[in-house]
C-alpha cells in the first residue's frame, strides 16, 4: 500500500476546497481576508492566485450582507457560495440570514429552491482570545431545522465531508476548531467524498460508549488508550456531522457497552451533549447500566487568562473521571 | 493653529508617548510571551485618541475597538490594572477576564473595547441617549476603524443619533487597513466623512497625524454635541505601523510604504518640532515627560508580573450580578 502523505488540517480543507473550485466554475468563496491574505488561519491559501478576484471575493466586514448574498446567489442557482464567517461567535451579526433565510427558503418555497450555500466558521477554546472568540456554538445551528451541521476532528474528516458539504444541495455549516488547523494526518492526495451523516468509531471497545466531538475526540482517545493499559475497553464515537446525525452507530454501541458518556466542549445547558443523552435515554434506556454522563464546558462565557481557560476547557482528567463514575 | 494651553500641550505629549511606549514594551512582552492571546497595538495611531480625548471630561463616554489601548490611556484608564489584564492576572481591570480586546474602565467614562468590529458604535449612541434623557451636558464618543463603517452597527447607529440629536461624535480612525484590504477596495468614496451626508449630520476629514488639526475639529464636533446640535462624524487619516495584530505577516503593504509614513508623518515628531519651533515648550521639558512616562510603564509592567494569577474559583463568578449557585451547571 502507497504511503498516505501527512497535511494539517487546514491544508486539508484548502485542497477540498481547491477541488471544488476546480471541478464547478460555480464554486466560489467569500469572506473577509479570505483572498491575497488566504484566510486569517490559512485555509482558502492559493486560491486568489488561481481563480482570481472574481471567485475568491474579500468582502468588507458585513456578515450580515456578504452572507446575505451568499443565500441570494445560492437561491438564484447560479452559484454555489462557500462563505467563511470568520468566528463562530460573530453569528449574532449574521444569523438572520442563516436561521430565517437560508435554513427556511425551501421549506417556504414548498420545495422548489435549492440553496447549495456552505458557511465555513471556526469554533472553540484554547487560545486566549477570550469570551467573543472562543464559544463552541454548533448547538444554535443544530438547532434549526434546514441546517446540515459538520463538525470533523481530523484532517481526512475535514477534507472528504468539505467536499461533500460543498456538493450538498442544502445550505450546511461547516465549523472547524481553532485548535485543529494545525494538527496533522493522513490524507489522500485525490478527491473523496464522506457522507454526511455517517458516525466514526475511532477507537473500539466493549466497556463504554464516549461520544466526542472535534477537539474532545482526541482527549478521549488519550484517556481511552491509558484506560486501556488497565483492562478498561473504551469505545470511542466520532458523530463528524451532528445534522444529519448517526444514531444507528451511536445507540449500537450504547447497546453493546450499556454505558455513556458524552464530551463536548459547548455550554452546558440545550446542547449536543443533552441531545445525545436524550437520544440515549429515549432509545436505548433498557440497555444502560449506569447513569449517562456529560463532561462539557461550564455555564460561563470563556475566561481569557490562560489560567481561568485551562480550567474551562473539558479535560482529560474530568474525562477519565467520568468514565470511572459509569464503570 | 489654535490657541493652546501650555499645561494641555504637555498633557498631549505625555499621553502620545504613553501609548507609545505602552504599546512598544506591549508588543516586546507579547513576543516573549508574557501577554497571551490577540493584541492589535494602536502604535502610529495617537494623536487621533489625543486630540479627541484632550477635550473630554472625566463623565464624558467613549466606546471603543479592538485596537483600545490608545484609547483607554488617553481617557486617563488605570494602567496597572490595564497591564495586569494583558497578562491575564487576577488584578487585571476585569480580573483576567477579558485581555487586550477587551480592556474597559468604567471609572473613567470607557465604556468597553470590543472584540466585534462595530458592536461598540451603538454603545456609544445609548450612552448619548441617557446623557440627553437625563438632561446633562456630557458626550459620548464611538471610535472605529474605515473597516468598521461598512458594518449595519455604524449604519444604524448613526442613523439613530442623528434623527433623535444625540450628543455623540463617531470618530473614524481610518488607518487605510481592514486587516489586509486596503482602504480603496472596502468602499467608493474618498472619505468616511462623506457617508455623514446620508444621515444629515456634518461629516469632516482631518489629517491623523496631526494632533493639532485633530484636536481642532474635536473641539468643534464636541462642542455642537454639548450643545445639543447633535452627532458630528470625524474621519481621521491615520496609519498603524505594527501589522493588524501580533504576528501579523503583513504580506498586503511593502515596509516602504510603513517606513515612509513613520518619516513623514509621526505624530509624536511632527508635535515636537511644532513645539519646539514654536518654543511652546522646551526640549527638558519633553524628556522630562518622556522619563515620568517611562517609570510610570515600568510600574506597570512590575506590577502585572508580579501579580498572582486568578483562581480556579474565579471562574464561576460574575456571570451574574446575583448570586448564582445551582444555577452555573458546570457536570452532570
Ligand atoms: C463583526 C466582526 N467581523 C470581523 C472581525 C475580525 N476583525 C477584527 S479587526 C478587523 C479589521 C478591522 O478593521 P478596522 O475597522 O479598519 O479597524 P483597524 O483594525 O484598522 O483599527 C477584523 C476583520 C471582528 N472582530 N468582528
Amino acid at each position: 500500500m502507497a504511503v498516505v502523505r501527512e497535511i494539517t488540517f487546514a491544508q486539508a480543507l484548502n485542497e477540498a476546497l481547491d477541488y471544488e473550485m476546480s471541478k464547478d466554475p460555480k464554486v466560489v468563496v467569500m469572506g473577509e481576508d479570505v483572498g491575497q491574505y488566504g484566510g486569517i488561519f490559512g485555509v482558502t491559501k492559493g486560491l486568489l492566485e488561481k481563480y482570481g478576484e472574481e471567485r475568491v471575493k474579500d468582502t468588507p466586514i458585513a456578515e450580515s450582507g456578504f452572507i446575505g448574498t451568499g443565500v441570494g446567489a445560492a437561491a438564484s442557482g447560479l452559484l454555489r457560495p462557500v462563505v467563511e464567517l470568520m468566528f463562530i461567535d460573530f453569528l449574532g451579526v449574521a444569523y438572520d440570514q442563516i436561521y430565517n433565510q437560508a435554513a427556511k427558503i425551501r421549506y417556504m418555497f414548498g420545495g422548489k429552491a435549492k440553496i447549495p450555500i456552505v458557511i465555513r466558521t471556526v469554533s472553540g477554546a484554547g487560545a486566549s482570545a477570550a469570551a467573543q472568540h472562543s464559544q463552541s456554538l454548533h448547538a444554535l445551528f443544530v438547532h434549526v431545522p434546514g441546517l446540515k451541521v459538520v463538525y470533523p476532528s481530523t484532517p481526512y474528516d475535514a477534507k472528504g465531508l468539505l467536499i461533500s458539504s460543498i456538493e450538498d444541495d442544502d445550505p450546511v455549516v461547516f465549523i472547524e476548531h481553532k485548535m485543529l488547523y494545525g494538527v496533522k494526518g493522513p490524507v489522500p492526495e485525490e478527491p473523496y467524498s464522506i457522507p454526511l451523516g455517517e458516525a466514526d468509531i475511532k477507537k473500539e471497545g466493549k466497556d463504554v460508549t464516549v461520544v466526542a466531538t472535534a477537539l474532545m475526540v482526541y482527549r478521549a482517545l488519550e484517556v481511552a488508550e491509558k484506560l486501556e493499559e488497565e483492562g478498561i475497553s473504551v469505545e470511542v464515537i466520532d458523530p463528524r456531522s451532528l445534522v444529519p446525525l448517526d444514531e444507528e452507530t451511536i445507540l449500537n454501541s450504547i447497546k453493546k457497552t450499556g454505558r455513556l458518556v458524552i464530551v463536548d466542549e459547548a455550554y452546558p445547558r440545550c446542547s449536543f451533549a443533552t441531545d445525545i443523552a436524550a437520544l440515549a435515554v429515549s432509545k436505548a434506556f433498557d440497555s444502560l447500566k449506569a447513569p449517562v454522563k456529560l463532561v462539557t464546558a461550564p455555564s460561563t462565557p470563556v475566561p481569557f487568562s490562560p489560567a481561568l481557560e485551562k480550567e474551562w476547557v473539558p479535560s482529560t482528567e474530568k474525562i477519565e473521571t467520568a468514565i470511572r463514575e459509569v464503570l | 493653529m489654535l490657541e493652546i494651553p501650555k499645561e494641555k500641550l504637555l498633557w498631549i505629549y505625555e499621553t502620545m508617548v504613553k501609548i507609545r511606549e505602552h504599546e512598544e514594551r506591549v508588543a516586546e512582552l507579547f513576543a516573549q510571551g508574557k501577554i497571551p492571546g490577540f493584541v492589535h497595538l494602536y502604535i502610529g495611531e495617537e494623536a487621533v485618541a489625543t486630540g479627541v480625548m484632550a477635550h473630554l471630561r472625566k463623565e464624558d463616554f467613549i466606546t471603543s475597538t479592538h485596537r483600545g489601548h490608545g484609547h483607554f490611556i488617553a481617557k486617563g484608564g488605570n494602567i496597572k490594572a490595564s497591564m495586569a489584564e494583558l497578562f491575564g492576572k487576577a488584578t487585571g481591570i476585569c480580573k483576567g477576564k477579558g485581555g487586550s480586546m477587551h480592556i474597559a474602565d468604567l471609572d473613567v467614562g470607557e465604556l468597553g473595547a470590543n472584540g466585534i468590529v462595530g458592536g461598540g458604535i451603538p454603545h456609544a449612541v445609548g450612552a448619548a441617549l441617557g446623557i440627553k434623557l437625563n438632561g446633562l451636558d456630557n458626550v459620548a464618543v464611538a471610535f472605529f476603524g474605515d473597516g468598521a463603517s461598512n458594518q449595519q452597527n455604524f449604519h444604524e447607529a448613526i442613523n439613530l443619533a442623528a434623527i433623535w440629536k444625540l450628543p455623540v461624535v463617531f470618530v473614524c480612525e481610518n488607518n487605510l487597513y481592514q486587516i489586509s484590504l486596503p482602504y480603496s477596495k472596502q468602499q467608493a468614496i474618498k472619505s468616511v466623512a462623506e457617508r455623514a451626508v446620508a444621515y444629515g449630520i456634518p461629516g469632516v476629514s482631518v489629517d491623523g497625524q496631526d494632533v493639532f488639526a485633530v484636536y481642532e475639529v474635536a473641539k468643534e464636533a464636541i462642542e455642537r454635541a454639548r450643545n445639543g446640535e447633535g452627532p458630528t462624524i470625524i474621519e481621521a487619516k491615520t496609519y498603524r505601523y505594527r501589522g493588524h495584530f501580533e504576528g501579523d505577516p503583513q504580506i498586503y503593504r511593502s515596509k516602504e510604504e510603513i517606513e515612509w509614513w513613520k518619516n513623514n508623518k509621526d505624530p509624536i515628531t511632527i508635535f515636537e518640532k511644532t513645539v519646539l519651533e514654536k518654543g511652546l515648550l522646551t526640549k527638558e521639558e519633553l524628556d522630562a515627560v518622556r522619563e515620568k512616562v517611562k517609570k510610570e510603564i515600568e510600574e506597570a509592567i512590575k506590577f502585572a508580573e508580579e501579580s498572582p494569577w486568578p483562581k480556579p474559583e474565579e471562574l464561576l463568578e460574575d456571570v451574574f450580578s446575583t448570586p448564582t449557585k445551582g444555577v452555573l451547571v458546570w457536570q452532570w
